[in-house]
């Protein structure tokens, strides 16, 4: 059989040149290889892999750093808002990015993110939802729902004792050095192509140097969550949602055009690309 | 150079920028505040360098952690409750082997204590300034020209080892204004000049990671090991002490810092009154100058420690002397400064009692021999 030439196929998927060529540690169905992905294919698409440092957290990313093919480091839990503004305040022309989780975000890093908030840190922050803390086997996190199940809240999370489900996103958008902030989810394709494209506006913002971006993504953990990987899915839009609303929490006016100048084109690796309008 | 009038806290923070530091992170604390202060009115006239006032030494000691992992000349400073918050990030920071230098004013504790001159942070500072098995280079000036001349060159003791160095000083060094020669401004390192670790982004060469996560056994002791080789060197290489009249003592006075800076004149008074009293100043409390003690206790008497504490360095001074010398200890709490005269009568006591017959703290006498007598106050030798 002749072989067929290279040449005669167009490369229509492939390994983002941002990501390493290494398995990944995740369980089988959690979404968080997904949105490394997601991330890899922006840092490809703008151009900025050798200008790029990675903050990873203390969770189920701790090894961020292993994944993403530019430099990186690894932080105290919660304290990667902390951590990236040293690096960006000494060196500001690189784009910094940390990859925090509900439980470092959200429960230990809540004064981190919000001051690097207040001061309007060029960073970008992707904060990866999966209501409960992954890495420690299940516990319950500010994130996790109401009557949610964990190891923690093992008769469903009691917001009589402990309070309700943080909105982080909600949260943050009140802070005006925070300049785009915003929700998605990764529980089906059209929700994947939105969240690439915001996490691609969010890098966008920190190299227009125009303070911190966000991008709350909700994410499945169906080994924690005890389901199957499409189950987990389905989960997502059917409990998470509800509670967490997908949208555009802070969109500054000055991020405004950013947003406005994007539509699907599936000429360039089946991936969105940014397409001046006319 | 010219002499001039400095307050130690500021004197500490031109020092660190004529050594070409780059960047502050700190948080304010009494009495360490000024040290940030001057950093907030002069960086901001050196294009470049970096000032950031952050919301807690938590988050202060991370951003030092970020910048340092960027390699960055960085310096924070704070006073003691606040070192407790940054016992995390430093941590991190001597397990990642990032260089950084900090400054702690020590107040008195424990708790939030008061804002009075103390050592009580020489455990946390020597021991465990953080979980797992490391220790910072500590070095601790008695007046602020030494406190100026450390922090100059901390930063190169910083990078060479690739380690934490810590200058340890109290509200009295901090507050205290001195005469001073200020060392000659140093530029700021250049891009070629930056650490082949340092993380700048991996244009045209491979990605460089920073961590301090080693998930396997084998593999975090083979970190810890290196870890401890190059504690090992420091300890043969960064012994700093000062001695004064030790050379015909009978009495020899242990003290650090402040402490040190009045047995002094303890050792002055002493000798106008015809008693051989000699003093080791340790410089360097980490390294610990052990060798050099156990020299010298083989030649004095006793020796009497003096701290601003309930009794830090005493333990480490009695491990190192091990019973070739009773080792007493004199200490004051709370912010107290011990005054010369308490100080001389406390070995006015020892040399007119037998050793280990003191009503306080006494060394014990593990089998080398019996004490040697001391001649009395009033049966000064000929």
């Amino acid at each position: 059989m002749t072989p067929i030439a290279l040449a005669d196929y167009d490369v229509v998927y492939r390994r983002p040149d941002a990501l390493t060529d290494v398995q990944t540690h995740y369980c089988p169905g959690c979404t968080h290889g997904l949105i490394h992905r997601l991330i890899g294919e922006v840092i490809d698409e703008l151009g900025i892999r050798e200008n790029t440092i990675c903050v990873a957290p203390v969770g189920c990313a701790v090894f961020a750093y292993n994944y993403f093919n530019v430099d990186g480091c690894e932080a105290p839990h919660g304290r990667a808002p902390a951590m990236a503004t040293g690096i960006k305040r000494v060196i500001p022309d690189r784009v910094v990015f940390t990859y925090q989780g509900d439980g470092d975000l959200a429960a230990i890093g809540t004064n981190e993110i919000i001051h690097a908030a207040g001061r309007g840190e060029d960073l970008t922050v992707i904060f990866v939802n999966n209501a409960n803390y992954g890495m420690t086997g299940g516990q319950m996190a500010p994130t996790t729902l109401a009557g949610q199940v964990t190891t923690s809240s093992p008769y469903g999370r009691d917001v009589d004792l402990v309070g309700m489900p943080m909105r982080v996103a909600e949260l943050i958008s009140t802070i005006p050095g925070a300049s785009y902030v915003v929700r998605r989810s990764v529980h089906n394709v059209a929700n994947i192509n939105k969240t690439k494209a915001a996490i691609k506006t969010a890098f966008q913002v920190q190299m227009a140097g125009l303070g911190l971006s966000m991008v709350e993504v909700l994410s499945s953990c169906p080994t924690n969550w005890h389901m199957s990987a499409d189950g987990a899915l389905k989960w997502i839009e059917d409990a998470m949602i509800p509670v967490y609303p997908l949208g555009d929490y802070r969109v500054a006016d000055a991020v405004e055009p950013l947003t406005k100048r994007r539509r699907p084109d599936r000429s360039q690796n089946g991936s969105l690309a940014t397409i001046p309008e006319e | 150079m010219a002499k001039e009038l400095w307050k130690g806290n500021e004197a500490i923070a031109e020092a660190a920028l004529r050594a070409g530091v780059e960047a502050y992170f700190g948080y304010p604390i009494t009495p360490q505040t000024e040290l940030l202060e001057y950093m907030a009115r002069e960086i901001p006239k050196y294009p470049g360098r970096v000032f950031l006032q952050a919301e807690s030494e938590l988050a202060a000691v991370n951003m030092v952690y970020g910048a340092a992992c960027a390699g960055v000349r960085v310096l924070s400073s704070s006073s003691s409750p606040g070192i407790s918050l940054m016992t995390e990030g430093l941590s991190y920071i001597a397990g990642t082997e990032v260089p950084a230098v900090l400054v702690d004013i020590m107040r008195g504790g424990p708790g939030l204590g008061n804002i009075m001159p103390s050592q009580g942070d020489y455990f946390q500072m020597t021991k465990a300034l953080g979980h797992g098995d490391f220790h910072p280079i500590v070095l601790a000036p008695s007046t602020v020209q030494e406190a100026v001349d450390l922090t100059y060159g901390a930063f190169e003791l910083a990078e060479t080892y690739r380690t934490v160095v810590v200058i340890l000083a109290d509200g009295a060094i901090g507050q205290m204004m001195e005469p001073v020669v200020m060392p000659p401004a140093r530029p700021v390192m250049t891009e070629q000049e930056r650490a082949d670790w340092a993380l700048r982004g991996a244009k045209d060469r491979e990605r460089r990671i920073l961590t301090s996560l080693h998930l396997s056994a084998e593999g975090l002791e083979r970190m810890n090991q290196g870890l401890q080789n190059k504690l090992a060197r420091i300890q043969q290489k960064e012994l700093r002490w000062q001695e004064t009249m030790t050379d015909d003592a009978d009495l020899l006075l242990v003290a650090f810092g402040t402490a040190g800076r009045v047995c002094t004149s303890v050792v002055s008074a002493a000798r106008r009154a015809g008693l051989k009293v000699g003093l080791l100043r340790p410089i360097s409390l980490w390294p610990f100058p052990e060798q050099r003690l156990v020299e010298l206790a083989e030649r004095v008497q006793q020796i009497l420690v003096v701290e601003m504490n309930a009794g830090q360095m005493v333990l480490d001074v009695k491990a190192a002397v091990a019973g070739r010398a009773p080792v007493h200890f004199y200490g004051r709490m709370g912010g107290v400064v011990p005054l010369p005269d308490e100080i001389s009568a406390q070995i006015d006591k020892l040399v007119s009692e037998p050793a280990g017959g003191t009503g306080f703290k006494t060394g014990s006498n593990n089998g080398y021999g019996q004490p040697k007598a001391m001649p009395a106050a009033n049966g000064v030798r000929a």
